[in-house]
């Protein structure tokens, strides 16, 4: 059994009278991928927001790698590798592909505005090497030919691609997809579970996934939370919660 | 439309009512003083019957304005900009081409150009820094900034009053100005930067009217509304451009054994401002290829997005206001030295009004742009001196025709995009 690194205790979210996460628990181990799943509206998304900082929890703590991270602003969580996407695509549509991923790497560039003014060999350098490791990772999720064009004339599976790779920029630990097959194709959805299987092996990230494809679910976590009502129903292995009754009710209705 | 709903005659007839109601009082009556007193008199038989034409105008046009508007259609058209030229205007290698035989024509334009000529270029060039400046703020970084002269006053004030109680002389004032500038904003950036949109825009309108007020009312230090006079003219290398140079110093014309021409100081002023303006693009050509250039793109595009990728917004955001704003402090102590007088009046809320209309019309986020309309905007007013009442009519027409036609402004700018070679 390998470490946590993220763990959720009592994650608690309420908007005024409205109860939208309710004693949340979870534990993400390194280098696997765990799924939250659960029907519309159960509050996974406003999970993802409180681990990420962007909404600050009413109650319950988040820790990661033991170290307590619930109340920070979102760019510093980011900046702790904690990575997201979103629901909906968010791509800075008018810039270019290439540049997206430029904008990933600003904290690890060389952001001194005198060297950058006189294009010292240091800034050249930095800029240089940030786009090699942009050119590597288009290469990766095989956008490499539309380096140049606006990020926003991208189709709809590119652009999902393309906002994995910019994730990857930032050199991420923890990876949290918001649903990200969601208008996907069933090749592009098999190209994505490929990409999630190559990040966990080869590039030593965990990844959380909020998911409603049940296969790709399945297939790939290696845990898996349900959340109906926001509130925490199961968890457990796939087979587990695949035969766990109560959560076939959530998903089914009454029988 | 709802004008199909009612008659066209009632309309007709309503709008050539409301001619006469709004032109008889403003136009038809006139006050004289008398003594202490007002008097109202009729104004002259040509002025009524020209109101009554203007109703009688008004009415016709109600009436046939559907048939007048078909009409129009139907009529030839100019031809249009084919887009690709347009594209290729809005490109940065065009412009930057464009800019540079601007920057020609205006390193020849003081040997050839009459005094009031400089003089006036000289104008359009502080303006054209203000324009440049703000457009990092406003056009760039997205960040609606309406008290922008507030640290062009920070700039100018930081001159005066080094100069007045220290002695300093420009050019050891000058970067002073700038830093001063840089850290009014950054210090008031701080706390506004939270806020977006127009609550920004309220919130600077403000920080620009209370910087004036205090410059008004601390009278021991400032000298209150009379403001600061005599401030030092710039130097060259401790050379004067006065006639007889003060104590210690040398004038220019003795030196180069010259004789004394008045012009010659007009030329030197009008050469910093383009020095300054020089320094300002390059320092802007560079930041808009640099990754904070990149960044404010990105902020203006989708904050969310940037937090989630650990950008820190309140961070890029200050860089942009700071950086505006020390170039205002430049402009700000350059214009205290060419005009020798400051007074809080100089720094009213109309001068931000008129620099964020230079970078709307310009285009924002073109520095062409910019450049383009701080000329037209600057010359404006210098050609209408006839009609000065009108001016800011004028000004007002010019800016809705500008958003009907060109709500782009004159010349936008497609941000410079960084390309991966393959």
């Amino acid at each position: 059994m390998s470490r946590p690194i993220l763990e959720a205790s009592g994650l608690t979210m309420r908007f005024g009278g409205l109860l939208a996460v309710n004693g949340v628990n979870l534990t993400v181990n390194t280098k696997q991928v765990v799924s939250m799943i659960g029907p519309n509206g159960a509050g996974k998304t406003t999970v993802f927001n409180c681990l990420t900082g962007f909404y600050q929890p009413t109650s319950g703590s988040i820790l990661l790698d033991g170290e307590p991270i619930h109340g920070l602003p979102g760019h510093k969580i980011a900046r702790k590798g904690v990575v997201r996407t979103f629901q909906n695509v968010r791509l800075f549509k008018d810039m270019t592909v290439v540049e997206n991923l430029l904008i990933a790497q600003h904290r690890h560039l060389n952001t001194n505005y005198l060297s950058g003014l006189f294009k010292t060999p240091a800034y050249r350098r930095s800029e240089r090497q940030a786009m090699e490791f942009a050119a590597h990772w288009l290469e990766r999720v095989n956008l490499l030919d539309f380096a140049n064009r606006p990020a926003g004339t991208l189709a709809y599976g590119q652009q999902r691609r393309l906002e994995i790779a910019r994730c990857m920029m930032t050199r991420p630990r923890l990876l949290m997809l918001d649903e990200p097959a969601a208008g996907l194709n069933p090749r592009e959805t098999e190209d994505l579970k490929a990409l999630i299987g190559v990040l966990r092996d080869e590039h030593d990230v965990t990844v959380l996934l909020i998911e409603h494809d049940m296969k790709l679910v399945m297939s790939i976590s290696d845990y898996i939370y349900v959340i109906n009502q926001g509130t925490p129903l199961a968890s457990g292995t796939p087979e587990q919660v695949r035969s766990n009754p109560d959560v076939i009710k959530a998903y089914l209705g009454e029988a | 439309m709802s004008q199909t709903t009612h008659s066209p005659l009632k309309t007709a007839f309503f709008s050539a009512l409301l001619v006469l109601a709004v032109a008889y009082p403003v136009l038809g009556l006139k006050l004289t003083t008398v003594g202490i007193k007002l008097q109202v008199h009729g104004a002259s038989p040509t002025t009524l019957w020209a109101i009554a034409a203007c109703a009688v105008a008004m009415f016709f046009w109600q009436l046939f304005r559907d048939r007048l508007a078909r009409a129009w259609q139907s009529a030839p058209r100019l031809p249009k900009i084919p887009a690709r030229v347009s594209n290729t205007l809005t490109l940065p290698s065009t412009q930057r081409r464009v800019i540079m035989v601007l920057i020609v024509i205006a390193l020849a334009w003081p040997f050839f150009g009459s005094r009031g000529a400089v003089d006036i270029a000289t104008l359009v060039l502080i303006y054209v820094l203000l324009g440049l400046g703000l457009n990092i703020v406003v056009g760039l970084a997205g960040l609606l900034d309406l008290g922008y002269v507030g640290f062009y006053a920070v700039g100018a004030y930081s001159y005066a009053l080094l100069s007045h109680y220290y002695g300093l002389g420009f050019w050891t004032c000058l970067p002073i100005a700038g830093l001063m500038a840089a850290l009014f904003g950054f210090v008031l950036g701080f706390p506004v930067l939270r806020l977006r949109g127009d609550y920004l825009a309220i919130v600077t309108l403000g920080f620009g009217e209370i910087i004036r007020i205090l410059l008004r009312n601390m009278t021991e230090l400032t000298g209150g509304p009379n403001g600061i006079s005599n401030i030092d003219k710039p130097s060259l290398f401790g050379l004067s451009f006065d006639r007889v140079a003060p104590e210690g110093m040398q004038t220019f014309h003795e030196f180069f054994g010259l004789s004394y021409q008045s012009i010659n100081k007009v030329i030197f002023l009008y050469l910093i401002a383009l020095l300054l303006v020089l320094f300002a693009l390059f320092v802007i050509n560079r930041l808009i290829r640099m990754p904070i250039g990149r960044a404010w793109e990105a902020l203006r595009e989708d904050e969310i997005a940037c937090r989630a990728l650990g950008l820190n917004p309140t961070v890029i955001k200050l860089s942009a206001f700071t950086i505006g704003a020390s170039f205002a402090g430049f402009a700000g102590s350059f214009f205290a030295a060419r005009q020798g007088l400051i007074t809080p009046e100089s720094f009213t809320f109309i001068e931000s009004a008129i620099i964020l209309a230079i970078v709307v019309a310009g285009g924002m986020g073109s520095q062409l742009g910019v450049i383009l309309a701080a000329v037209v905007l600057t010359l404006l007013p210098e050609l209408t001196r006839e009609f000065a009442d009108y001016r800011m009519l004028i000004f007002g027409a010019l800016m809705v025709l500008m958003m009907i036609w060109r709500p782009q402004g004159l010349l936008p700018m497609q941000r410079p995009h960084l390309e991966l070679k393959q």
